[in-house]
């Protein structure tokens, strides 16, 4: 059995975020970047399922879609734990041109189980793990919180809207994973970080679908008014200020 | 031409968000001079069908199959994708949930229909197609361009608002072709949380960090999300230390929210924890550090100890609700 894990190359979550160009791109002056924290924990997972399983585990892939300046968080990847890892490429414009690549690249080369994040802390999609299912005509869960293989059964745990869901699904398929799929993500050993530089990362030529969306300017926030104090004291006023003020309660 | 609407039930009943999301493609439909169909999948009466005209559904299609009963990814998505092209809709919109998420994509990919999701307002410009989305996890908004024909919204909860129009939908059952490969997933089992209110619904929600100390602390944080039929939420550290259960928290790597009235107790406001919650219309803050983080986010601030300011708030909150 092969796992491959999807991972998107984020700005750091704590990254001040600003705009060039007229606020038409993002400005990556001076931006740390990271692997995707829920594709860290997907990977982890497939890291601890592995281990456990003896040697019908066989190999883990991670697989990212971008240019060449995302090989640093790939090989931080390797560095955790991947055999090995797969470049496509593209400038990954938006989910589906993201989605499209990576189903071209798997219509020749399967993997019996596809992790993916449930969310790309920086365009936010929750988009390609779905996409990339339904490409590859595959079954999706989604949200899993949880994903256990014992002996050939796949066993997955998912959160509704109000509630949470035990189900079963059979390879090859698409997990798309959120909090609970593993505790801590793993981080590199001195002897992984030596390893990853020989472990294999190809890169394949792009072979996928335009995109569909543009993004094609950005806003700030509007700045907020400052925040009101109320004394400790007078714990009233904050009553009242909710009430007649906020219209909150 | 027509707007669809996929309308989610639970227990065979519509809430809140759906008449959002009916209202919302209203406004969608009129723009284009086209009219609303609302989808709904699984086990609906009529009478609750027959709600979502008052937002706007100009007709409900309902889908009853048994085997639809509970959420399966690839059959839901190829019922919604047929009902669209039976439809003839240029515009699709869900709700940016957890069945939103789990469907739109594939939908997309079915019909060739760009996707802007997580949209919190209606598109800026028609030609081209332009709508704003929340991007790096609330930090900013990007304008979106949908290129292709038919295009897909997914909604943020909360974000618009809600207008009843009187009118009156007429229910047609709906009967898709259900293809039994999409069915390889199985539901084995349903835990459905009872007896609180849900964070996705509430207006109002009360939330605690690590500034609570314990978990027994959280007896007067329960008693003023009561007060305010209110639901509880938590920051990260407190359910890893297993003080309050993983669906309270709340931020980039828990549950995106957006109630009218945020209470912080307790919480530095780590940007991570921000990302969360930046969306809430009215943030109020109680914290023992004057230079916490948390006070340039909030509306309302109390330098303060929590655990002696909820007595009194809560105090006073009843005395409001009494005057
Ligand atoms: C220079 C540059 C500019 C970019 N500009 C844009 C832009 O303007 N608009 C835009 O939408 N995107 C842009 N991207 C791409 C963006 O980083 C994402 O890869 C892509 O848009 C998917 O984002 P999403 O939020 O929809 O992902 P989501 O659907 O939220 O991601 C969910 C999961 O899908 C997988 N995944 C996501 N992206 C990738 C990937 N690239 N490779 C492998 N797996 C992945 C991961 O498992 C992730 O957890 C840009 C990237 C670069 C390098
Ligand atoms: C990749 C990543 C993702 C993350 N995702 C999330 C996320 O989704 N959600 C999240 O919440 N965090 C997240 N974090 C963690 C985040 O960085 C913070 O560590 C966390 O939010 C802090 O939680 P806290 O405010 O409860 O605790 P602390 O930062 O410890 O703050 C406690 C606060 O309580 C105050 N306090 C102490 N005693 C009292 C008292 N008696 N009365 C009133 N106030 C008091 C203190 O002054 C302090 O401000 C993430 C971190 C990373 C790196």
């Amino acid at each position: 059995m092969k796992i491959l894990v999807c991972i998107s190359n984020v700005p750091d979550t704590t990254t001040k975020i600003r705009f060039t160009d007229n606020n038409t791109a993002f400005d990556a002056t001076g931006v740390q970047w990271i692997i995707n924290p829920w594709d860290e924990l997907a990977l982890t997972r497939a890291l601890e399922l592995k281990e456990a399983s003896g040697e019908a585990i066989e190999k883990i892939t991670v697989i990212n879609v971008g240019p060449q300046t995302t090989e640093p968080t790939i090989r931080k990847a390797l560095a955790i734990g991947a055999d090995d890892a797969v470049r496509i490429d593209a400038v990954p414009e938006d989910a589906y041109a993201v989605a499209s690549n990576l189903s071209s690249y798997l219509k020749d080369n399967p993997y019996d189980i596809i992790l993916c994040g449930i969310d790309s802390s920086d365009y936010n999609g929750s988009l390609v793990g779905g996409m990339l299912a339904e490409f590859l005509d595959l079954p999706s869960v989604s949200s899993v919180s949880k994903l256990d293989i014992d002996g050939g059964d796949i066993k997955l745990n998912r959160e509704i809207d109000g509630g949470s869901e035990v189900l079963s699904t059979v390879v090859p398929f698409v997990a798309i994973v959120q909090k609970g799929i593993a505790f801590e993500p793993r981080i590199p050993s001195m002897r992984g970080i030596m390893m990853a530089r020989k472990k294999p990362l190809n890169v394949v030529p792009s072979g996928g679908e335009a995109a569909l969306t543009e993004f094609v300017s950005y806003d700030l926030p509007p700045a907020k008014s400052a925040c009101k104090m109320v004394d400790a004291e007078n714990v009233k006023e904050l009553v009242d200020l909710l009430h007649n003020e906020a219209k909150a309660i | 031409m027509s707007v669809l609407v996929y309308t989610e039930n639970w227990d065979g009943k519509f809430k809140k968000l759906s008449f959002e999301l009916v209202s919302y493609a209203k406004q969608i439909a009129d723009r284009s001079g086209t009219t609303v169909t609302a989808l709904s999948i699984g086990a609906v009466d009529e009478a609750e069908l027959k709600k979502l005209g008052n937002y706007g559904a100009d007709k409900v299609l309902s889908a009853t199959d048994e085997r639809l009963n509970v959420l399966i990814n690839k059959a839901y998505a190829s019922v919604i994708a047929e009902a669209a092209e039976n439809e003839g809709a240029q515009v699709i919109i869900f709700a940016n949930n957890f069945t939103g998420k789990a469907l739109s994509p594939r939908v997309s990919v079915k019909l060739k229909a760009g996707i802007a999701s997580g949209v919190n307002a209606v598109p800026s410009s028609y030609d081209p197609f332009t709508v704003s989305k929340k991007v790096f996890t609330g930090k900013a908004f990007a304008n979106v361009v949908i290129k292709s024909d038919k295009k897909i919204l997914t909604l943020f909860q909360n974000s618009v608002e809600i207008a009843e129009t009187g009118g009156d939908a007429a229910v047609e059952v709906f009967s898709p072709a259900l293809n039994d490969a999409d069915f390889a997933t199985k539901v084995l089992d349903v835990n459905k949380i009872t007896g609180k209110v849900l964070l996705s619904d509430a207006d109002v929600v009360v939330s605690g960090g690590r500034g609570m100390k314990n978990a027994d602390n959280w007896a007067p944080l329960e008693e003023l999300a009561a007060e305010l039929g209110a639901a509880l939420a938590c920051s990260r550290p407190v359910s890893d230390e297993g003080w309050r259960p993983h669906e309270e928290h709340v931020g980039q790597t828990g549950k995106i929210i957006a109630p009218n009235l945020y209470f912080a107790m307790g919480i530095s406001g780590a940007i991570q924890h921000l990302g969360g919650v930046s969306s809430s219309k009215c943030i109020v803050a109680v914290n023992t550090d004057k230079d916490a983080p948390i006070f340039e986010s909030a509306d309302y601030g109390i330098v303060g100890d929590v655990q002696k300011v909820l007595p009194e708030l809560i105090t006073a909150i009843r005395e409001m609700k009494a005057s």
